[in-house]
């Protein structure tokens, strides 16, 4: 009676159960939703990109660390150093400064959110918080058009280190970050049971699962099947090896920083080269309403400088920086003015971001600030239109339509335009 | 399946959690046995009854039931929608039990319930939740954990040095709900707390773990943007810095609602005898403040405009009402004045209402819910302004509120979505018309209480033991922001990390167990048929009879297994806990 549940001869329970996962897909797909409506078919063509996000929670003050004003009102303590690329930068990131030339700065970045919790939302998705939509983020978005080219990934295509990124929005749970410490251990992964025995548990649970979905009780539900699905190829792949960080040599970790951050973009690396699309690196404490200064020199600066540079030295060298973009930003930057404790407060009119590898040329500083760097000087650039660059670096058709099952069409980046500069 | 329970040998911690005698269950179940028909038609094939309610019925209900009900069905005519059909009963009840205590029904309970054959039996369910001394801690501890992460957050009192001590916190909580003290009352105590945070400390108030890490650093800034966010529905946090383009309120504003917290500090209090001063707790004390100009007759605040221009700010409410600006606080206690001008503000009712309101139905009359700002669309604004009035009418009795939530017709409806409703689906960014009842998942929280009930634990220590347990089971779902706010969020949201904790978490490896003692041991020591045991197995999870498919995969199991009765229990409970059909609220 068991023996029809039982993997076919020939086949290894790990491709058994991606079929059972294929057959339990087919049931459902008249609930799907957010289906992606891609336009350009060019875009179907094998993209082996990935993107890392370096995110900085709390807002960090780009004044201080990319576009320095020494010797001004607002410029505060620090000096500005050469760089191996076009530009200049903060003299306590002398690591990232021998990297330059992989990486670009934009200064004229301007926004219009200084909440931290609409800026992280606006800054991760290219819209501002809407009462009636989700948008998904960088990392949902990203992997949703770039999984679906790497039909070998086992593995969660939007990883989250040490933090907790956005959500997926309205493409549902199964596009959610998988979280995971910087250490790379994943709770609770170990199943401990007898091979046959997980795939019939499997299939007792998808009776149950299945039934409750043809009741059409909400797309959420459906969700949850393709989360269960993700989660059962999680447990038999032999690619979560990628999340082995501590397996490093102690030389690579002492390089990268033996702090969270530090194994967190080691951890980012050993995943782009496994193939995930898209990893975001989480680093707080940037939300420096007082004692900025200090904090900045002898904390943050160090951790981001030693982690960021080993990371473009590493993905370089390993001839990976060319597929791969990375982008530095938080959800805001801070205010020029430095206020009566010694700190800055929000700010977002006139900030910078980075970016650098996959299609990106590297070692220029596109746009400026005023001389007191409270505004832009030229063009303007926005969220949108640093999703659309990144979305361009990494061959995603800016033509891409997510429409929801309301029939709103929804163009990806929020049709942000492309910042020509970055590109040579 | 009369059999198993009468011939069950179960330790008699198994059923301490309630404290129906065996023979009454015995009792129960012959009935269902004999009449298994209510069984049945938890089944979902059922034809579902009309949403129309008879009018007799209706006639004991509050009449704010009745204006929901009015106010819903001119809004699905509006919007060119029909409602689904009411749920099935036995659905519906699992459903109110996990909103109003917190967890899904005992097999029991759900019996209990199918045996009751009158119509009024969901009054008759809400009101036992409500009311019955048996319920009191359950229903006390749920509205605690809820209120518990919305005043300190899921992390709050965890960090390293936090003035919080969490338990304080719940004990303060607990003690409201358990008394049902009137919301009101409740806001005015935490807004103006003073003493200090630890249960057992002399003047002890856990009410003053709300404020006391957000008085001390930055002013005070923290406590400003939580109380108006969680009390009245105003975010202002914005405004800290300068004016907002979308939000009426002004940087001014900010500062004057601020001003009203600037006598508050919590003072450390440390370990005695110690050397290191590592802090014990903390007491949150009102002292007199003398501005920032040195002026304690008339303490002013500052602050900076972006421009660099400093303005002067005194304490005055939302909505411009000003207070003695002495900042002697035996002159005038700064607290103790904006609780009270708290008390008269419309939007005191308003927050709540939204809060219960989407605490029960999924989402409130605005997204977010505690942004009732005027540049924040309203849903069935007269209905929302009606029921906040009510509430204030009915001396804030949070009790009289959640019956007339769970009575009306938006909670009573099916969550089963029809051709004429699918494009009511708010999580599409359709403004939500509460058509059908939207399918959510359980919280932690929630799914810890329901294992702890469906398992019949025999979970050993005081309420505090057991509650100190379910925070550090809940601490690996928290992930902080990198900011000073403290923004937090969790991962039990449906995402991979919580389905890898219900295959393989250590609760989960305690909920299936086959040890001695455990419930599943129990039953396999038990006669009776397999069937009987699966099908006590689902009641117990899902709170319905198995489907044929299910009985059918259960003996395949079985087969699997080699006719090894726990292994295969243990299998189908797994199964059952991992399915949406358990872990959804639905």
């Amino acid at each position: 009676m068991w023996s029809r549940f039982a993997p076919p001869a020939g086949m290894d329970r790990r491709h058994f159960l991606s079929h059972m996962a294929g057959a339990s897909a087919l049931l459902g797909s008249s609930m799907s939703l957010g289906h992606s409506l891609r336009v350009h078919a060019e875009t179907l063509k094998k993209n082996h990109k990935s993107c890392i996000l370096l995110w900085m929670g709390g807002g960090p003050s780009s004044m201080d660390i990319w576009d320095l004003k020494p010797g001004t009102d607002n410029g505060g303590p620090f000096k500005a150093i050469s760089t191996s690329g076009d530009l200049q930068i903060c003299e306590h990131m002398p690591l990232m400064a021998k990297q330059m030339h992989h990486m670009s700065i934009i200064r004229s970045m301007s926004t219009r959110e200084a909440d931290h919790n609409r800026g992280r939302y606006y800054m991760h998705t290219g819209y501002v918080p809407d009462a009636n939509v989700d948008y998904p983020s960088y990392g949902a978005v990203m992997s949703h058009e770039l999984a679906s080219q790497r039909p070998e990934l086992e593995i969660p295509p939007f990883v989250s280190i040490g933090g907790a990124s956005e959500g997926p929005g309205f493409l549902g749970m199964s596009w959610a970050p998988f979280s995971v410490s910087s250490t790379g251990r994943i709770r609770n992964l170990e199943m401990k049971l007898e091979n046959d025995r997980l795939t019939q548990r499997r299939i007792a649970l998808e009776t149950i699962e299945n039934s409750f979905i043809a009741q059409k009780r909400g797309s959420v539900l459906e969700d949850h099947r393709k989360v269960l699905g993700k989660t059962f190829d999680l447990l038999t792949s032999v690619q979560m090896k990628a999340f082995d960080v501590e397996k490093e040599p102690e030389e690579a970790k002492e390089r990268y920083g033996k702090n969270g951050f530090g194994q967190g973009c080691l951890l980012a690396r050993r995943l782009v080269e496994a193939g995930v699309p898209f990893a975001e690196v989480d680093l707080g404490g940037w939300d420096n309403h007082q004692g900025i200064f200090r904090t900045l020199e002898n904390d943050r600066l160090p951790v981001l400088d030693k982690a960021m540079s080993a990371l473009v030295e590493d993905l370089s060298q390993r001839g990976l920086l060319e597929d791969t973009c990375l982008v530095w930003m938080g959800e805001f930057a801070r205010t020029p003015r430095i206020n009566a404790d010694a700190g800055r407060d929000h700010w977002a009119r006139a900030w910078s971001v980075v970016v650098g590898g996959g299609g990106f040329q590297g070692g220029k500083a596109v746009g400026a600030t005023s001389t007191d760097g409270t505004e832009v000087v030229g063009e303007p650039y926005s969220s949108e239109d640093l999703m659309a660059s990144v979305c361009h670096a990494l061959g995603i058709s800016l033509e891409t339509t997510f429409t929801s099952r309301n029939g709103r069409p929804m163009k990806i980046a929020n049709s942000g335009k492309v910042i020509k500069d970055l590109f040579g | 399946m009369a059999r198993i329970i009468q011939k069950r040998n179960l330790p008699p911690s198994a059923f301490t959690f309630r404290s129906v005698a065996v023979v009454v269950i015995v009792a129960v179940l012959t009935l269902l046995i004999s009449a298994p028909n209510e069984w049945v038609r938890a089944a979902d094939d059922e034809p579902v009854k009309s949403a129309v309610r008879k009018d007799s019925k209706r006639a004991k209900l509050p009449v704010q039931v009745g204006k929901i009900d009015a106010s819903m069905v001119s809004s699905w005519a509006d919007n060119h929608i029909k409602p689904s059909p009411h749920e099935d009963d036995v659905k519906w009840c699992r459903r109110v039990f996990l909103d109003v205590i917190g967890r899904i029904p005992s097999y029991d309970e759900f019996a209990e319930f199918a045996k009751d054959k009158s119509s009024d039996r969901k009054l008759t369910l809400v009101n036992r939740l409500l009311g019955e001394d048996r319920y009191t801690e359950e229903y006390a501890n749920h509205w605690s954990s809820v209120w518990t992460n919305i005043l300190i957050g899921r992390n709050g009192g965890m960090e390293n040095r936090s003035l919080i001590n969490r338990a304080g916190m719940q004990k303060y909580l607990r003690d409201c709900f358990a008394l049902n003290k009137p919301y009101n009352d409740m806001v005015i105590e935490l807004v103006t707390a003073t003493g200090t945070t630890k249960p057992g400390t002399e003047g002890f108030n856990g009410a003053t773990n709300f404020l006391a890490m957000k008085v001390n650093e930055e002013n005070g800034t923290q406590a400003t943007a939580a109380v108006s966010r969680i009390f009245l529905g105003l975010q202002v946090q914005c405004t800290q810095c300068h004016n907002h383009p979308f939000n009426q309120w002004k940087q001014q504003k900010f500062w004057e609602f601020n001003a009203f917290f600037r006598q508050s500090r919590a003072l450390r209090k440390y370990v005695a005898g110690s050397t290191g001063r590592d802090v014990d707790h903390a007491e949150v004390v009102n002292q007199d403040f003398s501005g920032e100009g040195r002026r304690p007759e008339q303490a002013e605040i500052y602050y900076q405009l972006r421009n660099g221009l400093t303005k002067v700010a005194y304490p005055a409410f939302v909505d411009g009402t000003e207070i003695g600006k002495s900042g002697y606080v035996s002159q005038v206690n700064r607290r103790d004045e904006l609780g009270k001008l708290m008390m008269e503000s419309p939007f005191l009712d308003k927050a709540i209402v939204n809060r219960m309101w989407a605490h029960f139905l999924g989402y409130g009359f605005t997204k977010p819910i505690d942004d009732l700002g005027p540049h924040n669309p309203t849903s069935q604004p007269e209905l929302f302004e009606e029921l906040s009035s009510d509430f204030r009418a009915a001396s804030y009795d949070l009790k009289q509120l959640i019956v007339w939530i769970t009575m009306s017709q938006p909670y009573l409806l099916s969550s089963k979505i029809t051709k004429d409703n699918v494009s009511d689906e708010p999580s599409l960014g359709e403004s939500p018309k509460f058509s059908h009842f939207y399918t959510r998942q359980m919280n932690a929280e929630q799914l810890f209480q329901s294992l702890a009930v469906a398992t019949q634990a025999n979970r050993k220590g005081s309420l505090e033991e057991q509650q100190k347990k379910r925070e550090d089971w809940m601490r690996q779902f928290v992930v902080a922001f990198g900011t000073d706010e403290g923004d937090e969020t969790t991962t039990f949201n449906g995402s991979i990390p919580q389905s890898l904790m219900l295959f393989n978490g250590d609760l989960i490896r305690e909920a299936i167990s086959i040890e001695a003692g455990s419930w599943l041991h129990a039953m396999v020591q038990n006669k009776g048929t397999v069937s009987e045991k699966i099908q006590y197995l689902t009641i117990a999870g899902l709170g319905r009879k198995p489907r044929p498919e299910e009985v059918n995969v259960a003996q395949q199991l079985m087969a699997a297994r080699k006719n090894d009765v726990g292994g295969m229990l243990q299998d189908m409970w797994w199964a059952i806990l991992n399915s949406n059909e358990f872990i959804f609220n639905h």
